[in-house]
């Protein structure tokens, strides 16, 4: 993984390898870099399985990071691309003529977080929301909560219970 | 709206041009009518006797508790000898089983589903989901009550519950049949507004006839 | 020329016993493939409450008049069936309609039912009973084929179109029945029965677990209690024809249910041992396999 993130140095600028296992390895790419990195992980370094492509909001830094991650199949080992944009008006190079399963990744992230893939296609189809008409659910801004209980008849009488607290005092009865 | 279920002008093979309205043309738009029990006591008791003996079940999964009901159907807990069937079409079942809980998504499904099937027909609700929510309660897109989009005949509890409760649901179905208290078909057709009310406040996109036959 | 009008309440006699013990049969039956998959299966009576049940819906809705018509036909294809073949032979009361030419109004009548089903499934405009509609016309012809060769071997064999006089022949010992008088045919027309009775391995077309159930997708309450009429006649009136053909008829109704029931065991038997056959390979099955023996036995006789 070292001499990887060595030999790729030299060709790009990456960020600083976090190592999280011996197999398991994420790495940040500046966006512009991201798809030269790609094909050269593809197609010189053996990394052929893009295994998924998700994103994490990172609300109070204004940014939306992207996470490409992708296989090794012969040597066993995990490689993440991490990407950041900015979070306003957030926008992306489509990858779905490197891995056409990214396409339906982009679809996702453009209904989950709204994050736009110019050029993906069927990328403004609906994924799994239909009819959605608040912003992406995602979001960390989106308040899911309040939108459930707006949305969403309730039965009055749930109760919700600590289970730790629930199991103590079921089998501990006496307080022990 | 998708685009090919908008009114339109088609012109056909033969040059003519005519209008279509595939959301005319596909389904009937008569609401549903109420049928009630018309013939005499002991006729209509043998009917709810053959109904509760014969359960046919529509094989639609809408949650994780679809794979409780697979065991039903295998050697350890076969479900056929109480008369319970699979259908693969909604034509021929009489139970709907929400099996869990139920995004917006397949609550438009699971209600187009429940208008195909014949009257009588009932709906039993698995699980805690269909009941408040369960531990989706907070989801922002799942519905939280069942019974307020589709006549509840019976509710199982359980997260999920196992097959040998969703046996013994079925017999307390069975008891409601021969006792004439399932009519949840009627009670849709009654309050035909009221439902329709309440799915089309979740449903936003509501691309169908109000009644799919 | 005279007609014994006894012969209608005979005949409707026949229909009943025959419907009845059709209904046992198959519920018997699907208990048997129950207990091969060691499950307990359906109470054998279940098939009167489904038919109970589907007759007493309260709702149904129609796509035309060719709906209506398709469980009819399947019906009728059924009903007549049994009643131009002699059910028992050498019995005043059971032998039915039969007549000079009925073994080729019996080949015909196999087939109507699934024509009328191809114009009401067609109706319903279902897409899935349009799909199973095809695979079923096109798999019932291609088992067709060697059934229609080995009749024909039986009917040159016995120099006759009668079904009566084919029993005659068959009569005095089991040395004469055709099963041992000419076996090509009866192993042609065997192989045949597997695919016209929709059992496993040739259940494509109707099973349940197949994204399109077929060409019953559309037809439920009392269009759908009129097919299951049909399914619990169907299959005992065309075993009812092979019994006569091929294994020297019945001169009772225990002789008659103890042949029926080891003829339809034969299918169910073949049915719980081996997996479901696509369309193509099933009819590249019955040309590879069942029609050359139906050729052989021809040319034997």
């Amino acid at each position: 993984m070292r001499e990887l993130h060595t030999r790729l140095k030299q060709l790009f600028p990456l960020g600083e390898l976090t190592e999280q296992r011996p197999d398991l390895a994420f790495v940040t790419v500046p966006a512009a870099f991201l798809r030269p990195t790609l094909l050269h992980l593809r197609d010189r370094e053996g990394f052929t399985h893009l295994v998924l492509l998700t994103a994490v909001d990172w609300l109070e830094e204004g940014q939306f990071q992207l996470t490409y991650l992708l296989t090794n199949r012969h040597a066993a080992t995990t490689l993440g691309l991490r990407v950041m944009l900015p979070r306003e008006d957030a926008r992306m190079e489509s990858i779905h003529e490197v891995w056409p399963t990214a396409a339906t990744y982009q679809r996702e992230l453009r209904e989950m977080f709204g994050i736009d893939f110019p050029g993906s296609p069927r990328l403004h189809e609906e994924f799994i929301l239909e009819g959605w008409n608040d912003i992406p659910p995602y979001r960390r801004d989106f308040d899911t909560l309040k939108y459930a209980r707006e949305s969403y008849n309730e039965r009055p009488g749930r109760e919700t219970h600590d289970p730790a607290t629930h199991m103590k005092q079921k089998l501990y009865p006496g307080g022990a | 709206m998708k685009e090919e279920l908008l009114k339109r002008v088609v012109k056909g093979p033969d040059g003519v041009e005519f209008e279509v309205e595939p959301l005319r043309d596909y389904y009937c738009e008569a609401p549903p009518a109420v049928h009630p029990p018309v013939y005499a006591k002991i006729v209509e008791d043998l009917f709810n006797w053959a109904r509760s003996q014969s359960i046919w079940i529509l094989g639609f999964g809408t949650g994780c508790g679809a794979i409780e009901m697979r065991p039903l159907m295998t050697p350890r807990f076969d479900a056929y000898r109480y008369g319970i069937q699979w259908r693969p079409t909604p034509r021929q079942a009489n139970l709907l089983v929400i099996s869990g809980y139920l995004s917006v998504k397949t609550l438009k499904r699971a209600i187009r589903a429940y208008e195909q099937m014949q009257n009588p027909k009932y709906v039993v609700g698995l699980g805690s989901c269909t009941i408040n929510g369960g531990m989706y309660w907070d989801s922002y897109n799942t519905i939280k009550r069942l019974d307020d989009y589709l006549p509840v005949d019976l509710y199982i509890t359980g997260c999920m519950p196992r097959p040998e409760a969703l046996l013994a649901g079925f017999e307390d179905l069975k008891k409601l049949i021969r006792a004439g208290k399932a009519e949840g078909a009627n009670q849709y057709a009654e309050n035909f507004d009221w439902y329709k009310t309440n799915q089309k406040r979740v449903i936003h996109d509501w691309d169908m006839p109000d009644y799919n036959w | 020329m005279t007609f014994d009008w006894m012969k209608i309440p005979y005949a409707l006699l026949t229909l009943f016993i025959v419907f009845n013990f059709g209904l046992l049969l198959t519920a018997f039956i699907a208990k048997i493939g129950a207990r091969a998959g060691r499950r307990h299966g359906i109470p054998i009576w279940q098939n009167y409450i489904d038919l109970i049940k589907n007759y007493g819906q309260r709702s149904s809705i129609t796509h035309g008049v060719m709906f209506y018509l398709g469980p009819v036909f399947r019906l009728t294809g059924g009903v007549g069936l049994l009643l131009f073949v002699p059910t028992i032979y050498g019995s005043e009361m059971f032998s039915n309609l039969s007549f000079a030419g009925d073994l080729i109004l019996a080949l015909y009548f196999v087939f109507f039912g699934t024509l009328g089903m191809a114009l009401g499934a067609g109706e319903s405009g279902h897409p899935h009973a349009a799909i199973g509609i095809t695979r079923g016309l096109a798999q019932v012809t291609a088992a067709e084929l060697p059934l229609a060769l080995a009749v024909f071997a039986v009917a040159l064999q016995y120099q006759t179109l009668s079904v009566t006089e084919i029993v005659a022949a068959q009569q005095g010992g089991m040395m004469n029945w055709t099963m041992f008088t000419n076996p090509l045919a009866v192993a042609a027309a065997m192989l045949a029965f597997l695919g016209s009775m929709m059992r496993p391995p040739f259940d494509v077309v109707l099973a349940p677990q197949e994204i399109p159930i077929g060409p019953p997708t559309e037809y439920h309450s009392a269009y759908l209690a009129l097919m299951q009429t049909n399914r619990a006649i169907f299959p005992i009136a065309k075993i009812v024809i092979y019994m006569n053909l091929f294994f020297g008829g019945a001169t009772s109704w225990p002789e008659f249910a103890v042949k029926v029931f080891l003829i339809y065991l034969f299918s169910a038997f073949v049915g719980v041992c081996f997996p479901r056959f696509r369309v193509e390979q099933s009819i590249r099955w019955f040309l590879i396999w069942a029609v050359p023996l139906g050729v052989l036995s021809i040319l034997w006789v």
